[in-house]
């Protein structure tokens, strides 16, 4: 009996706990469907009962949301990509192979992971400045320029993640695969490439939250191309002193966060045995 | 399991690092060494447009920022901000993982779905939000409160306190979800040996779950020290660039303006070498304790 009622107390405190965290995206989403007098009222109410979808529409058109969005899904998507594709082959390298320097290559990558991103905006503004003469889709105002640099922040976590999966996968295998005659890249990409797929899936669910939320880099590096601002920095723009369209403002927002939340809610259980995996090795 | 050695492993081997390596060494490595030569010279605007020759300051940067008393308290404020932050989330992420093994089913659902909504949600957006909820004259905290027009945002202590406790809302779920994983990673008959030998709650907690739990409970901690010392989105939207008069400064927000509103590169780089130093420091000294009390990473 006592224990029943214990774990009735630890229930409730978890719902009002679960009420708490969730309160402001509650507050975000009634936001962006309350009609504009709703929002704009002194004496704002937790429901709304006429819910308009004008705040996405304004946000959508007026504020050309849905450019940055596609901008926004175009950076996160190349990074992913690229990601994957680099990070399998290093982590491969890295784990099926022996050769010189490879222990030296593994500590670089687990120091170069403490760096804090931040300091580099200053270096890699000037990096990205040359290389606006040299390969202008990839210098500063193009989106080419975001890819690189998360690109270059993603590889080293992703590399170190994909690790585990890449040595979990039996050396009998490659074995067996080189006896029947397949050559090594063939091994890679019909074998080795699918069986470590559970790791790919984490990694690039946090390489695509890296680019997707990124707000420091898109304000450095996209200056005068407004055409090529990402969702993060849109948003920030769209907050003006005393004249919010908080409506709009609220519905940018929520279409930020949903490919976050839907990305994580698939993923979820994939994640979890992830950052498991991560912390294990 | 490592295929055992055979001839050209290393070309090949090569082959697969390069594309990687080439994207480090040049968007990783390359920017570092430039962060530190950068910070050794006067460089604002005129030597950026070529206009004015480089002029070579030695460590003068460095010597300018320790002798300005507001580098100091930038720094204390970073120091502070990032211990009450890091303390605020372990402790939320904690508590709730521990509560989450004592639910059922339904109610940690609840809180997990929760908790990865607000995991989700992107720094901006997340600050914008709160920023929202706590406005002057339409937030509805203020409306229920019963302060209406009160400025969250004017005093510089309650505006840290609010950007903490935003930082803290949206970075507890990494905490909480993976306590959770590590308590129920630990063997049920661990346990019930404990129960058996007739130890407390309290002393099954200290004497056994603790230990087990110190390897996860070191990447957490460290993982929030690093994500917290260098906090820039929340500071910068929810303080519109770090506050009034720059009260709300950290380390990382006072370096980015310090370049590019100030167009103080050296300064600014030298700052970010003093951030990046100060977090390869809090992060080997860690270590280091961990290692003297004989924990294995």
């Amino acid at each position: 009996m006592n224990r029943r009622v214990s774990r009735g107390v630890a229930e409730a405190v978890a719902v009002a706990a679960a009420a708490v965290v969730a309160f402001p995206l509650y507050w975000m989403v009634l936001t962006a469907l309350k009609p504009e007098a709703e929002v704009v009222s002194a004496d704002p109410r937790p429901w709304t009962l006429a819910p308009t979808l004008d705040s996405f529409v304004r946000a959508l058109t007026v504020q050309s949301f849905g450019r940055y969005l596609l901008n926004s899904l175009v950076v996160a998507t190349a990074v992913v990509l690229l990601s994957l594709l680099l990070s399998f082959l290093a982590a491969t390298a890295l784990t099926r192979f022996r050769f010189r320097g490879r222990t030296t290559m593994l500590v670089m990558l687990l120091v170069v992971q403490m760096v804090p991103v931040e300091a580099l905006t200053i270096p890699l503004f000037f990096v990205m400045r040359s290389v606006r003469d040299v390969a202008p889709a990839f210098g500063l105002n193009h989106l080419g320029s975001l890819v690189l640099v998360h690109l270059a922040f993603s590889l080293p976590f992703a590399i170190w993640m994909l690790r585990g999966f890449v040595a979990a996968v039996p050396a009998e295998l490659e074995e067996a695969a080189t006896l029947d005659g397949a050559s090594r890249s063939r091994f890679l990409w019909t074998v080795l490439f699918p069986l470590v797929a559970p790791g790919l899936v984490a990694t690039s669910v946090l390489s695509f939250i890296h680019a997707w939320n990124d707000f420091l880099f898109a304000k450095t590096f996209i200056i005068s191309a407004a055409e090529n601002q990402t969702l993060p920095l849109a948003l920030q723009v769209f907050v003006k002193p005393d004249q919010n369209d908080w409506g709009a403002i609220m519905a940018g927002s929520t279409l930020m966060t949903i490919p976050v939340l839907v990305f994580f809610i698939v993923v979820q259980r994939r994640l979890v045995a992830g950052l498991a995996g991560a912390v294990k090795s | 399991m490592t295929v055992p050695v055979k001839r050209g492993d290393g070309r090949v081997a090569l082959t697969y690092l390069a594309p990687a390596l080439l994207v480090l060494v040049g968007l990783m490595g390359y920017p570092i060494y430039q962060l530190v030569l950068i910070s050794l010279f006067d460089y604002g605007q005129e030597q950026v447009s070529g206009g004015a020759p480089l002029t070579f300051l030695g460590l003068g940067n460095y010597a300018r920022l320790l002798a300005d008393d507001r580098f100091w308290a930038v720094l204390g404020q970073t120091v502070g901000f990032a211990a009450v932050c890091v303390a605020g989330t372990l402790l939320v992420g904690a508590a709730l993982a521990v509560l989450a093994t004592r639910v059922r089913a339904w109610a940690r659902t609840t809180l997990f779905l929760a908790a990865l909504g607000a995991w989700a949600t992107p720094a901006v957006a997340g600050s914008t939000i709160w920023l929202f909820l706590f406005d002057a004259n339409l937030g509805f905290v203020n409306e229920v409160l019963g302060t209406t027009g009160f400025s969250w945002t004017y005093d510089k202590w309650v505006a840290f306190g609010l950007v903490a406790a935003q930082v803290i809302w949206c970075s507890f779920p990494f905490v909480m979800v993976t306590l959770y994983a590590g308590i129920r990673a630990i063997p049920g008959e661990v346990l019930e040996a404990a129960a058996l030998d007739g130890a407390s709650t309290a002393r099954t907690a200290t004497a056994v779950i603790l230990p087990l739990l110190r390897p996860i409970l070191v990447v957490v901690t460290i993982q929030s020290i690093i994500w917290d010392f260098k906090v820039f989105t929340q500071i910068y939207v929810m303080t519109n660039g770090g506050g009034i008069a720059g009260r709300n400064l950290v380390l990382n927000v006072y370096a980015y303006q310090q370049a590019f509103a100030a167009s103080e590169y050296g300064l600014g780089a030298a700052i970010g070498v003093v951030t990046t130093v100060l977090l390869l420091l809090v992060t080997a000294g860690y270590l280091r304790a961990l290692r003297r009390g004989g924990e294995e990473l």
